[in-house]
């Protein structure tokens, strides 16, 4: 349990010592979104009966959490790839699961602390309502989760920045973006609206603004279970990436 | 004592490139071996099997009895590694990377041994220093710390000592000798033959992914035994058959190896004879240096001929 309890020390301590970039720069951003968005739209758009702002801060909160989950992991790997220091880590004892766990926990800390720090700004706007915190928690973990372990696939998979860059921006950026954080899926064309039930991030950030307002596009149970079986199907990918040693032992 | 490191026929492939063809080696607890060869030998390529940073394609490897792929846990953990290439982690200082890296071996408060680590790599100073801001040097002996935060049985040195000054040379030689002499079996790789001869107890060389010799430095040395003759002759030189047979070229210089000194007197007269005028003659005992380039060239099909 040590070797996993350092490694874990280790990757949260990487991105707390940049905490500028990895968690700041985030909630500014998020910070950004929500003034453009809310302002333009406050005055015209309510959602499910809810005001737009409020409405928004959520999926921002949970979008950012699974961006930076992923560049968490990602971003870790390749530097460590790049520069050779990732020997560091493949010549100690460390199982492929602990090495896993530890790279995802960290992920999902980082997405939490962003998470948290957008909600923390951007209530001074407007306030949302808690109806089930735990629907929150599950969700922000598992979706944290996830973005995590596919973080550790594009960081194996990419050897060079760009390439990871690619991952970010063609699947990453879309998958989050067009997943109803901006918006109810309700609202859209019909084709669209079944082209986003194939999204399992729509689900994370559905199930999550569930958890705040007490209603969604889906039944919570619903989003739950395919966030729970993405998890699961993410995580058996990487666990068999990492046992293959691909990439990481040539 | 058992048996520290056995490699059996590993082979290994870089696209069609064939990095290791074949080797097998055995190496006793408490030994302190060395494994020489030229660049692109294999040397690395066999240390990161042995460490699990690469699969073979065949084969199979084992520390102190563990295999390095099905048993990889216990088997890493007997195993110290000082990597070829001069990697650190730039977020952390000197300290903060041994204690993680202690971690990562599964041990906790490991501060008075990392305390007489650095003090026998003269880092002492540096202890809080962050990585980026420390020499090559410096990097380097973080390197060798690295390696030994966990006290591992078998140590494996891949050229630790490239960019490092000789007085670190002298002292890093003098703690590593400490450790053999305290039980850890070393496995060291470098490019200056003077330090290998002087302390490895047995070599391999490798060429080519292959063992080209292996023995004790000792009797490598006696196979050699005798005089080694450098001459430089004026051009056009052109050597008699049965001379340019023995003959090896050595920057410039033809290089003959003479079982004693009383060979000398019948290759000058032969080189009269042939009408070759010498210009600088040299007389050395032979050291590693000649074993390891006389192995090279008669394992190799490309010798290069006065
Ligand atoms: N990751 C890799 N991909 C492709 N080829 C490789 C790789 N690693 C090593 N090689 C090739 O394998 C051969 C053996 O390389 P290796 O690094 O083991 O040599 P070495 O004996 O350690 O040399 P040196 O003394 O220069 O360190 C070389 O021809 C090298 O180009
Ligand atoms: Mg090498």
């Amino acid at each position: 349990m040590t070797g996993f309890r350092t490694l874990l020390y280790k990757e949260v301590l990487r991105f707390w010592k940049v905490s500028f970039q990895t968690i700041a720069a985030p909630v500014l951003t998020a910070l950004l979104y929500l003034m453009i968005f809310s302002h333009v739209l406050e005055a015209h758009v309510q959602v499910h009966g809810i005001a737009y702002t409020a409405f928004l801060i959520p999926g921002l909160v949970m979008m950012s959490a699974l961006q930076n989950a992923f560049a968490n992991s990602s971003s870790s790997l390749i530097q460590s790839k790049v520069t050779g220091s990732v020997v560091f880590v493949l010549l100690p004892p460390i199982s492929y699961g602990e090495f896993f766990l530890a790279y995802v926990v960290a992920a999902m800390l980082r997405g939490l602390m962003v998470g948290a720090g957008v909600l923390l700004v951007t209530v001074w706007f407007a306030v949302p309502a808690v109806k089930a915190p735990l629907w929150i928690l599950a969700f922000v973990v598992l979706g944290g989760a996830i973005m995590g372990a596919l973080g550790m696939i594009a960081g194996i998979w990419a050897d060079k920045f760009d390439q990871l860059a690619g991952f970010q921006n063609f699947l990453i950026m879309p998958l989050t973006m067009l997943s109803g954080v901006f918006y109810s899926i309700h609202s859209l064309p019909d084709f669209w609206q079944q082209v986003s039930h194939f999204n399992p991030v729509f689900y994370m950030i559905d199930g999550f603004r569930f958890g705040f307002f007490g209603v969604s596009d889906v039944a919570p149970e619903v989003s739950l279970t395919v966030v729970g079986t993405s998890f699961a199907l993410v995580s058996a990918a990487t666990l068999l990436l990492l046992r293959s040693g691909y990439k990481l032992r040539s | 004592m058992g048996v520290a490191v056995a490699i059996d026929r590993v082979e290994k492939h870089f696209a069609s490139l064939q990095a290791l063809a074949g080797v097998s080696l055995q190496i006793e607890e408490g030994e302190f071996f060395g494994l020489l060869g030229p660049n692109g030998a294999g040397k690395t390529t066999l240390i990161s099997c042995l460490a699990g940073l690469s699969r073979p394609d065949s084969g199979s490897l084992t520390v102190l009895g563990h295999d390095v792929v099905s048993d990889y846990r216990a088997a890493r953990r007997l195993l110290g590694v000082v990597p070829q290439e001069l990697v650190f982690d730039p977020f952390f200082s000197v300290r903060e990377t041994l204690r993680i890296q202690s971690g990562y071996f599964g041990i906790r408060n490991n501060d008075d041994w990392i305390d007489e680590i650095l003090a026998n790599l003269d880092l002492g100073a540096k202890a809080d220093t962050n990585m980026r801001r420390l020499s090559g040097g410096m990097k380097r002996r973080v390197l060798v710390a690295q390696a030994l935060v966990h006290k591992p049985p078998v140590i494996v040195l891949d050229e630790p000592t490239a960019g490092v000054d000789v007085e670190l040379r002298q002292g890093l030689w003098q703690f590593v000798r400490r450790l053999n002499r305290d039980g850890h079996t070393v496995i060291l790789t470098t490019h200056y033959l003077e330090e290998a001869e002087s302390l490895c107890g047995r070599i391999a060389m490798l060429k080519q992914g292959r063992v080209v010799a292996l023995d004790s430095t000792a009797n490598l040395l006696a196979r050699f035994a005798g005089q080694t003759v450098s001459l430089r002759l004026a051009p056009p030189a052109v050597l008699p058959q049965h001379l340019a047979a023995r003959a090896t070229l050595v920057d410039g210089s033809c290089t003959f190896h003479l079982a004693g000194a009383r060979d000398i007197e019948p290759l000058l007269a032969d080189l009269r004879q042939a009408g070759c005028v010498i210009e600088d003659l040299r007389l050395t005992q032979t050291d590693l240096e000649d074993v390891f380039l006389g192995v090279m060239q008669s394992a190799g099909s490309n010798r290069s001929r006065c």
